[in-house]
């Protein structure tokens, strides 16, 4: 693996190895000194071209857990409001041979211009309204130390699909990991032909008891005020996954942050069928895992580095058991 | 007395022998092989091969059986001048138009400044009696500014030499305002070129609304957005019995929407771009920006039913939307790019190869269509027969290239073609009886 760019370039064996990794370094993050050397000398440069708090900072995290050096460079603030390109923003930030470049942009397909125009690889940590792949990655993560597998799951993605890069990726990764995806939301914000992705389709929650997993999205502000809805008090009254539609073995996700009163009631986030912590503890893992997949682990031979082949930076401790593969 | 509608640079009369080509002109009815003479710029004979000698003076082609057309006509290119010369000008897009065999091309007004007055328009001509290397028409806006709110002084602008009128780029939104245009077209004459869209379907949209769309999270364009305004303003032509061309159709419902309008007998003509009738959605897939066009490429049953009205005829002409950008402005995200192709360079040897080739449509259609966009604006059509300027191209229909490989005559590179590797060559381009291009290659005996 070169890049991350889209989750539909990994195959099932790929997400598992790198969840893997993510359980092995989760057994890091309980250790006082919560550092290993895997990747010193190795440098992170995240590029962020939108506002991002928890993805930033838990690439950030990650990538310092593997000591390695990390340089953070916001759109804000910098070259690119004096009108600078994003190709002449990467190539003056290659300048200084970064080894992995985190990029998160408002516009579909960015990392893959990027990963052409430089050598370093590339994350994408959110394109447009397209992909999240850490995102789905970190979501498979999550489900597999709740579920055991999420072969046969069934997983409703429910809210704004259309806006959402997060339901794109995931849809795409629970799939390949053997669950069965339905979306639900208002028409207006549930794509035409979304289908061909392979998922199910419903325009009300009326199905959602039989759902394994109900994993909610954020409903964005601003799509009030673009009339994709009629008002807060409508899609709330239709869409909320509140106490009354939530059935008790149901596993909760949301990407964060959440609305609370929105897309979800704050009872449900509140309750134990929640993992919404989880998945922001596993952002960190999965990110040290798709990291070290890129700048030494398997797979990357083209950008391996020099010197003996690292080995995996952790011995899997007594008490964890080796992850199986499902 | 109106100014002639066309404008060229300066032509010198070639006396041409093309020795045995192999001549095709749909019109006339020839599809064989024949020795042809321009004599002063003018078709003089055809006869049968072998059958004329070089004459002093003249100039020997040998043509080698390679196929001479009556040279073609697009009536629907961005020469991007004045204002955006960085993409293309009068110079460089003309003669990319010859490259690809064409002798005349309409000259669409969303500039900078828009052309909508008569003084821009005399600069224009002006500028393209020096520079332009085949004959240009230009067709001023319908609105000012392309506003959509006034209409330009059409009868003065007729008189100036504008061929048409068109808002392309932006739609006329309001039917109101279209009305009035063609109400007073029956002073000014002047085909209505319309660029359908309907802005408050398509805003948001970088690309055709459907699996594609939904996959990469990229705004769609449902094709209604086009299909709603062409039956509107099909409607309204037939109303105001006014004579309307609608501009590079790209879905089932607009081609439905036009054969309706021409079997209640309304003057409605319409247009198909190489890219449309050639490519679809899934050549999005990548996120290539020189993918990106207006209206957006659609599905394989959109480009299905374009090319059987191009068979039929309810899709009179091919145009090719010829669309310059400079690199810096197509290198950027695929949602932040300008929308549009280059064309005029790979038009024929792209629908050669993907529709002629395959069986798909016949060499004369092909040659008609790309011939046929100037009587849809009252100007004569390109013919080989004696007594017509010449007009012609030569083109070698074995000849493999890959598209880009030597670069463009054009100022920008945004083709969607590029790569691909295309049959069929322009070898040789006359214009109004003078020679515009010639195949750098091709080697001239004689004169």
């Amino acid at each position: 693996m070169n890049h991350l760019l889209s989750i539909k370039d990994l195959d099932r064996s790929t997400i598992e190895r790198i969840v893997s990794q993510a359980e092995r370094f989760a057994e890091v993050s309980d250790r006082e000194i919560k550092k290993v050397p895997a990747l010193r000398g190795r440098m992170v440069l995240n590029l962020f071209y939108e506002a991002s708090t928890r993805t930033r900072s838990s690439f950030e995290l990650a990538a310092k857990r593997l000591s390695a050096d990390v340089v953070n460079f916001a759109a804000s603030g910098s070259s690119v409001e004096k009108g600078e390109s994003l190709k002449d923003t990467v190539l003056t930030l290659s300048a200084h041979k970064p080894d992995a470049i985190v990029l998160r942009t408002p516009w579909a397909g960015a990392s893959e211009l990027v990963s052409k125009w430089c050598s370093a690889a590339i994350v994408n940590a959110g394109d447009g309204k397209r992909e999240h792949p850490t995102q789905a990655l970190l979501d498979v993560y999550t489900l597999k130390s709740r579920l055991g597998r999420l072969d046969g799951a069934s997983i409703w993605i429910v809210g704004d699909v259309a806006h959402s890069r997060v339901a794109r990726s995931n849809i795409v990764a629970f799939q390949r990991m053997g669950a069965k995806v339905t979306v639900a939301g208002p028409p207006t914000l549930i794509p035409r032909e979304i289908q061909t992705l392979g998922c199910e389709v419903r325009f009300d929650l009326s199905e959602l008891p039989s759902a394994d997993v109900v994993y909610a999205l954020r409903m964005q502000n601003e799509r009030m005020n673009e009339t994709w809805v009629p008002s807060v008090r409508e899609y709330a009254a239709w869409y909320q996954v509140n106490g009354r539609r939530l059935s008790p073995r149901q596993v909760l996700m949301h990407p964060g942050p959440v609305n609370r009163g929105v897309e979800l009631s704050g009872e449900v986030v509140d309750s134990p069928q929640a993992v919404i912590t989880a998945q922001v503890e596993a952002g960190v893992v999965v990110r040290m895992a798709v990291l070290f997949e890129l700048l030494s682990g398997a797979g990357s031979t083209s950008r391996a580095p020099i010197g003996p082949s690292t080995p995996a930076p952790v011995e899997p401790s007594p008490t964890t058991p080796t992850p199986q593969p499902a | 007395m109106a100014a002639e509608p066309l404008v060229h640079g300066s032509l010198q009369a070639a006396d041409l022998l093309l020795r045995d080509v192999h001549v095709l002109d749909p019109r006339s009815g020839i599809d064989a092989r024949r020795d042809v003479r321009v004599r002063e710029g003018q078709l003089a004979e055809l006869a049968e091969p072998g059958a004329l000698s070089q004459e002093p003076n003249e100039e020997l082609v040998e043509g080698r059986g390679n196929h001479l057309m009556p040279a073609f006509f697009d009536p629907h290119v961005h020469l991007r001048t004045p204002g955006q010369e960085h993409k293309e000008d009068l110079d460089t897009g003309t003669r990319a138009a010859a490259a690809g065999g064409y002798a005349g091309v309409l000259a669409m007004p969303n500039t900078d400044p828009v052309l909508d007055s008569a003084p821009l328009l005399r600069s224009l001509r002006d500028t393209a009696a020096r520079e332009a290397r085949i004959a240009v028409g230009f067709v001023p806006a319908i609105t000012r500014g392309l506003e959509g709110e006034q209409l330009t002084e059409m009868a003065e602008l007729r008189q100036q030499g504008a061929v048409g009128f068109t808002d392309d780029g932006r739609p006329v939104t309001s039917a109101g305002m279209l009305r009035k245009a063609l109400q007073y077209q029956r002073l000014c004459g002047g085909v209505i070129a319309l660029h359908e869209e309907d802005p408050t379907l398509s805003r948001g949209g970088a690309m055709h609304e459907g699996a594609v769309s939904a996959a990469l999270g990229i705004g769609g364009i449902p094709t209604i957005s086009e299909s709603t305004m062409v039956a509107r303003d099909a409607a309204l032509a037939g109303y105001e019995d006014a004579r309307v061309h609608f501009q590079h159709l790209s879905c089932v419902a607009s081609v439905q929407a036009v054969a309706a309008a021409k079997a209640q007998g309304f003057r409605v003509s319409t247009e198909a771009s190489p890219h449309h009738l050639l490519l679809t959605e899934e050549d999005v897939r990548g996120m290539d920006t020189r993918m990106k066009m207006n209206p957006p490429l659609a599905t394989e049953a959109d480009r299905q039913a374009l090319i059987a009205g191009l068979r039929s005829g309810t899709i009179d002409c091919v145009a090719t939307d010829h669309a310059p950008h400079a690199r810096e402005e197509k290198e950027v995200p695929f949602e932040q790019a300008p929308m549009g192709t280059t064309g005029l360079e790979t038009a024929f040897a792209a629908l050669y190869t993907g529709l002629v080739l395959p069986g798909i449509i016949e060499l004369g259609l092909l040659v008609e269509r790309l011939t046929a966009g100037a009587a849809l604006f009252d100007l004569p059509t390109h013919t080989i027969a004696p007594g017509e300027p010449a007009n012609l191209t030569l083109i070698d229909l074995d000849a493999e290239w890959v598209a880009g490989e030597r670069g463009w005559e054009s100022r920008s590179e945004n083709c969607c073609f590029a790569g691909r590797k295309l049959r069929g060559k322009v070898l040789m381009t006359v214009c109004e009886g003078g020679v515009v291009y010639r195949e750098r290659a091709f080697s001239v005996v004689g004169a």
